[in-house]
């Protein structure tokens, strides 16, 4: 009725016009980028930097004035050992030690003072920098689970988890070493040429002279070091996929004899990094030794010039001696600012990654202003359905209507690719239609909050996947805050409480790794009681009893009776025990819904369901 | 020793020396670099230590006497060396590159390799989190402790000697000062060494549990989406991530501490330098040149003292992740080839037998199997039932050796299982499990897995076997075809299929499969259990079965029952004359149930 509805919206809305194709993760794999778009990619880490500096500006700027201070404390110290030897020395040799004594004085004075501000630098910039790391840590994870499965599913999760551990690491050593060392040295330097400035001008000048080789070094070295260490996150990423991938996969991986195709892989991999690596030490090390090559030869120049100034008498020796002195202290920091440097671009590379996740906006959103509905009745509808899982990808469910009303059991049943799951996961939002929409009690999925969409519709899947902790934990999952005789009364009614209390501890029993040591059946249970105990006026089960044995199925299926009379419910089974408690049968087919009834009328017919019931029947015995 | 058994608290404090002591078979392979690249730094810090010695030469000499001859030399000499001090900064990097990154890596490969060795029930206890932060972030950690602090450790204590010497060569009792007031530092320090890896420890520790949570958060997407509870586990994040931040923060303030301490120590020394000079000077003792030098090696010899205490705690804290890599290696893998391992008979017949067959898992008293008698002849089916919980996936982990029995033996061909070769074992029986796991690679990959020189024609043979070559073949590059993560783009049939292809591919003489047909739908089913008819009719089978239609398949079925096999029989057999077994997996009553 409604086909003039195009498909053109959709599709113009996935493709993204191509000089936007840099955004989110789109370019995580490449490491020579264009000039253009390694400036925006730069300019977003940047804004992710100070977006997360920015709440912490009041305590950076006391950090900034105590460096400040410790900075002046410690620049008065050669002074007043230029003046301890200048005229301190000569007074007490003329009979006067009280110069010398204040100089002296002073100077252990400013040294106390320059520790005791180090002290209150340090534990404040370690605040700052944790403060940060905290920050983002909880921001990418947020993030993370805000976005849609289809990106989980393109993006897979070892890219993710090296995004959330080991990128952030290398932020942690920016924070830890950038923040402490770069004001002081910032400070130092700047501090230490004003000073050479006053000391002498002619000599600073010659110091400063040296800035323009050093310029153009550190232009070099910021345009290679980027590539570099692009490369070194995105083989290190490699790793951890490779690494989550074995450990989770161990069964499979020593039966079948996997171990040593592994280790090759792994040692390609483990290579690669390796290389990536090396290859930023030794960038690093033409830097570094660049800037002490600079340093020194200029502190020969200096030498030179002002021993020619004082022979000739132009310049005061100790104010050459202090000048000297000054000009360790103004190249020391210098070092410290090139590994600054150095940990600032390894820390661009992984927040660049780590911005572009965050940049990827939820496929499935939140709405802004949500349609509030608090106390679902469990009415579905499906008006002018269409999907396909990209918008150039072939239809997976052809344009279609389904009204399900509150309390209905609906059954769900055809062939292994037939696109029951899909279906299925169009009623948890687990997607989003390509066109038309799906409703719960009339308001578009699209339209409701995440807290009431969830409240309602809660899908049990193939995967029963338990989460550290115990077995009443992952029980509670269903409700946070429930308690225990809940927890064990949704147990009980799957029939889970008896082997929960089997166990060693019962219900307090680490479910180890994955609930490794509960058996597939075991764990579908689990998932299943969960489920229940959520209490959702919307139950989506997709294939949840696979694994049970007989008796426990059945006892499940008596749950289900009592448990499904007041819901809504829609179920994806093979066994068509489970399928014949269902009030209604869908049975699907290349995506098409081709028989719709109750069990009963179906198999008095004559079309598919009939034929699959009489072998099923024969099966038996 | 910890045996494969240590849980993961598990800890053994040595030294901080004798941890790192364990890095020695890495380093040793490496030490001729190590050494160069020690040399380089000591050789660049002497350079940079003798300029003040060839400026105070021109300070006294040329400069005070006016006199512009001998200038031009001293002047090239600081050039001289200054450009050395620079060289040889470039050549320790460059000899540490390579060096340090090699070490990281053949450590992280070891690891890895020691990890696919340790047993199915090593890696259940171990979170995942745990490991991947050794894999990673400890090797990295350890790798920078290499690369610098360990050099500097050494050569800055030998300068800070040298310097010391050089102090009491030119002025003994400039000397003599710094020695005494580097006696309260080092005391400082070695104090704050203990405290300073116990917070290390404790924050990589954590560091490790948030990874746990990570990888929890993204596995388990679709659980966490389908229960609306990313939020929930956003909070239990949230929390680890605050622990990891105060256990972060502990570490700062320590090393504030200690840095203080490091900063003002020094400052107070060169003042009590300054006027005990000062003093000499004008007592005619010392020269004005003489306190000049000694200044400034008290202040070049500052980096040096200064850095010792935050050197150390860099020792520490890669202690702590030597510690923890460690920790891991030294888990004994318990499920080992034997010394000397039998030869199975060739060709295997296939002909399996447990007896009297016990197993309990590590920690748990109570066992899972309790004195299992089996005999599986060559070329038999048998099917395996019991209840949800009986024990049916632990006694098919024991047959390819995944965990080893704790009582009695399990005999193949006549031979202990653990008489022989693992790759001998696992290549004679082959596992299909119930959850199948793919790995992200094309699927020829994920059917051959460890057979490297599987031909194309076997996979096929294979996927035709399981009933798969059909939907392989729509997939867009066919066997080519990359499949996600775990599979994640196939359907559960899909996936299960491809199981049962890996099982079937090496032609093994032992199949196990663990309710093979679980997830398969009734039309393919059939499909299936046709096709495994044909492939069962020639091996020895092993089948966990829920359904009295994959019982069908068997020529026998045992029912497992109080960890012993209670009754084996025909199936018809045992419907008839066991009332547990009627229980089990009679469906007669189902469908009339829900029809009446």
């Amino acid at each position: 009725m409604t086909q003039v509805v195009t498909t053109q919206e959709p599709q113009r809305k996935a493709a993204p016009p191509q000089e936007e194709s840099w955004r989110g993760v789109a370019l995580e794999d490449q490491e020579e980028v264009e000039h253009a778009v390694s400036a925006k990619l730069q300019a977003r880490s940047r804004r992710l930097l100070g977006s997360l500096l920015r709440p912490h500006a009041s305590a950076a700027v006391l950090a900034l004035l105590i460096v400040l201070a410790e900075n002046v404390a410690q620049l008065a110290g050669p002074l007043l050992i230029a003046g301890a030897i200048d005229s301190g020395v000569p007074a007490a040799l003329g009979g006067d030690p009280a110069p010398l004594a204040w100089y002296v004085a002073g100077y252990a004075a400013s040294g106390l003072v320059s520790g005791v501000l180090r002290f209150a630098f340090l534990r404040l910039s370690g605040r700052i920098g944790q403060d940060v790391l905290f920050d983002l840590r909880q921001r990418v994870f947020r993030h993370a689970q805000r976005l849609s499965l289809s990106f989980h599913e393109k993006y897979t999760s070892g890219r993710l988890i090296s995004r959330l551990t080991s990128d952030l690491e290398s932020l942690d050593d920016l924070l830890e070493m950038g923040l402490d060392g770069v004001l002081s040295a910032l400070l130092t330097v700047g501090g230490v040429a004003v000073l050479l400035l006053w000391l002498d001008l002619r000599l600073a000048l010659v110091v400063l002279a040296g800035f323009v080789p050093l310029f153009l070094l550190t232009r070099w070295f910021r345009r290679r070091s980027q590539v570099t260490y692009r490369r070194t996150r995105t083989t290190i990423a490699r790793v951890i996929v490779q690494f989550t991938e074995t450990m989770n996969g161990m069964r499979a991986v020593q039966a079948f004899r996997r171990e040593s195709r592994n280790e090759r892989i792994m040692a390609g991999l483990n290579e690669a990094y390796r290389d990536a690596n090396r290859h930023s030490i030794r960038l690093v090390a033409h830097y570094t030794a660049g800037v002490r090559l600079v340093g020194n030869v200029s502190m020969a120049v200096v030498l030179a010039y002002g021993g020619w100034l004082v022979a000739h008498g132009d310049l005061e020796l100790g104010v050459l001696a202090a000048f000297l002195l000054y000009l360790r202290k103004f190249y020391d920091p210098l070092d410290e600012l090139s590994m600054f440097l150095n940990s600032y671009a390894a820390a661009a590379a992984a927040l660049e990654k780590i911005s572009g996740v965050l940049q990827e906006e939820p496929t499935v959103a939140e709405p802004a202003r949500p349609t509030p509905l608090p106390d679902a009745r469990g009415e579905l509808a499906c008006s002018d359905v269409e999907f396909r899982y990209s918008a150039d990808g072939p239809v997976v469910l052809p344009r279609f209507d389904l009204h399900v009303p509150a309390g209905q059991t609906v059954a769900l049943v055809g062939a292994t690719g037939a696109g029951k799951s899909t279906l299925a996961k169009l009623f948890a939002r687990f997607y989003d239609p390509s066109s038309g929409k799906v409703a719960l009690d009339g308001v578009d999925l699209r339209k409701l909050s995440e807290a009431d969409l969830r409240r309602a519709v809660v899908m049990v899947t193939q995967e029963s996947f338990l989460f550290e902790g115990t077995v009443a934990d992952n029980i509670a999952l269903g409700r946070p805050g429930a308690s225990r005789v809940e927890v064990e009364a949704a147990a009980a009614a799957v029939g889970a409480h008896e082997f929960v209390s089997r166990l060693p501890e019962g219900y307090d029993t680490d479910v180890r790794k994955r609930g490794g040591r509960l058996s597939a059946g075991q764990r579908q249970l689990v998932s299943f009681a969960r489920a229940l105990l959520a209490d959702p006026a919307v139950l989506v089960l997709d294939e949840a009893t696979s694994s049970l044995d007989i008796p426990t199925e059945r006892a499940v299926q008596a749950a289900l009776e009592t448990v499904l009379a007041d819901r809504t419910a829609l179920i994806i089974a093979h066994r068509l025990s489970t399928v014949l408690i269902a009030d209604r049968v869908l049975v699907v087919d290349q995506g098409r819904i081709v028989e719709d009834g109750p069990p009963a009328e179906l198999i008095a017919g004559r079309g598919r369901f009939a034929a699959l019931h009489h072998a099923w029947r024969d099966s038996l015995v | 020793m910890l045996s494969e058994s240590g849980e993961p608290s598990t800890v053994h404090r040595e030294s901080t020396l004798a941890t790192l002591w364990r890095l020695g078979p890495y380093l040793r392979p490496v030490r001729a670099v190590i050494v160069g690249a020690g040399l380089s730094a000591l050789i660049a810090q002497l350079a940079g230590l003798s300029v003040p010695l060839v400026v105070q030469r021109i300070i006294d000499g040329p400069l005070a006497e006016r006199d512009l001859s001998t200038l031009p030399l001293l002047v090239l000499g600081v050039l001289a060396l200054g450009v050395l001090e620079a060289g040889l900064f470039w050549v320790r990097r460059r000899l540490l590159a390579g060096a340090t990154t090699g070490v990281e890596k053949r450590m992280r490969h070891d690891l890895y390799a020691h990890l696919q060795r340790l047993s199915v029930g090593f890696h259940d206890r171990w979170q995942s989190g745990q490991l991947l932060s050794r894999a990673v972030t400890d090797l990295s950690t350890i790798r920078r402790f290499v690369a610098f602090s360990m050099t500097f450790l050494v050569v800055n204590s030998l300068l800070v000697l040298a310097g010391l010497g050089l102090l009491f060569w030119l002025a003994p009792p400039l000397g003599a000062v710094l020695a005494v007031m580097s006696v309260p530092l080092v005391l400082l320090a070695l104090l704050y060494e203990v405290r300073y890896r116990a917070a290390a420890r404790a924050a990589q520790d954590q560091s490790g549990d948030v990874a746990t949570t990570v990888e929890e958060s993204v596995l388990g997407i679709r659980v966490l989406k389908a229960f609306g509870r990313g939020p929930h586990l956003a909070r239990r994040f949230s929390e680890q991530a605050r622990v990891l931040r105060g256990l972060e923060l502990r570490k700062v303030r320590l090393l504030a501490a200690i840095w203080t301490a490091i900063i003002v120590l020094p400052e107070l020394t060169l003042a009590a330098q300054l006027a005990l000079g000062g003093y000499a000077i004008a007592n005619g003792t010392m020269t004005v040149g003489t306190l000049v030098a000694a200044v400034a090696i008290a202040a070049y010899l500052r980096w040096p003292i200064d850095s010792i205490g935050w050197l150390l705690a860099d020792a520490n804290t890669a202690a702590a992740a030597c510690e923890r890599y460690w920790e891991v290696r030294d888990a004994r893998p318990t499920v080992v080839d034997p010394p000397r391992p039998r030869p199975l008979p060739e060709p295997a017949r296939g002909h399996v037998r447990f007896e009297d067959v016990r197993f309990a898992y590590p920690g748990s008293d109570s066992e899972v199997l309790r004195g299992l008698d089996l005999e599986i002849r060559p070329g038999e089916t048998v099917a395996l039932v019991g209840t949800t919980g009986s024990g049916k996936t632990t006694l098919t982990t024991l047959v390819p050796r995944l965990d080893d029995v704790t009582g009695g033996r399990l005999l193949v061909d006549g031979v202990d299982v653990r008489d022989l070769a693992l790759a001998d074992l696992r290549r004679v029986v082959a596992t299909a499990f119930e959850e199948p796991l793919l790995f992200s690679a094309s699927v020829r990959e994920n059917v051959a897995l460890g057979g490297i020189d599987v031909s194309d024609d076997e996979v096929r043979a294979a996927l035709r076997v399981a009933h798969a070559e059909e939907f392989v073949d729509a997939l867009p590059w066919g066997l080519s075809t990359r499949i996600g993560e775990q599979g994640l783009s196939l359907s559960g049939g899909q996936r299960q299929r491809l199981a049962l292809a890996r099982a079937v591919v090496g032609r093994p003489a032992v199949l196990v499969l663990d309710d093979p047909l679980s997830a398969l739908d009734v039309h393919t089913e059939a499909e299936v259990e046709a096709a495994l008819r044909r492939v069962l009719s020639g091996v020895t089978a092993l089948v966990v079965a829920h359904r009295p239609s994959t019982v069908a398949l068997a020529d026998r079925v045992a029912l497992l029952s109080e960890g012993r096999i209670a009754a084996i029989g025909e199936h018809h057999e045992l419907l008839r004359d066991n009332a547990e077994y009627r229980h089990l997996l009679s469906t007669m009553d189902t469908p009339e149930e829900v029809m009446a």
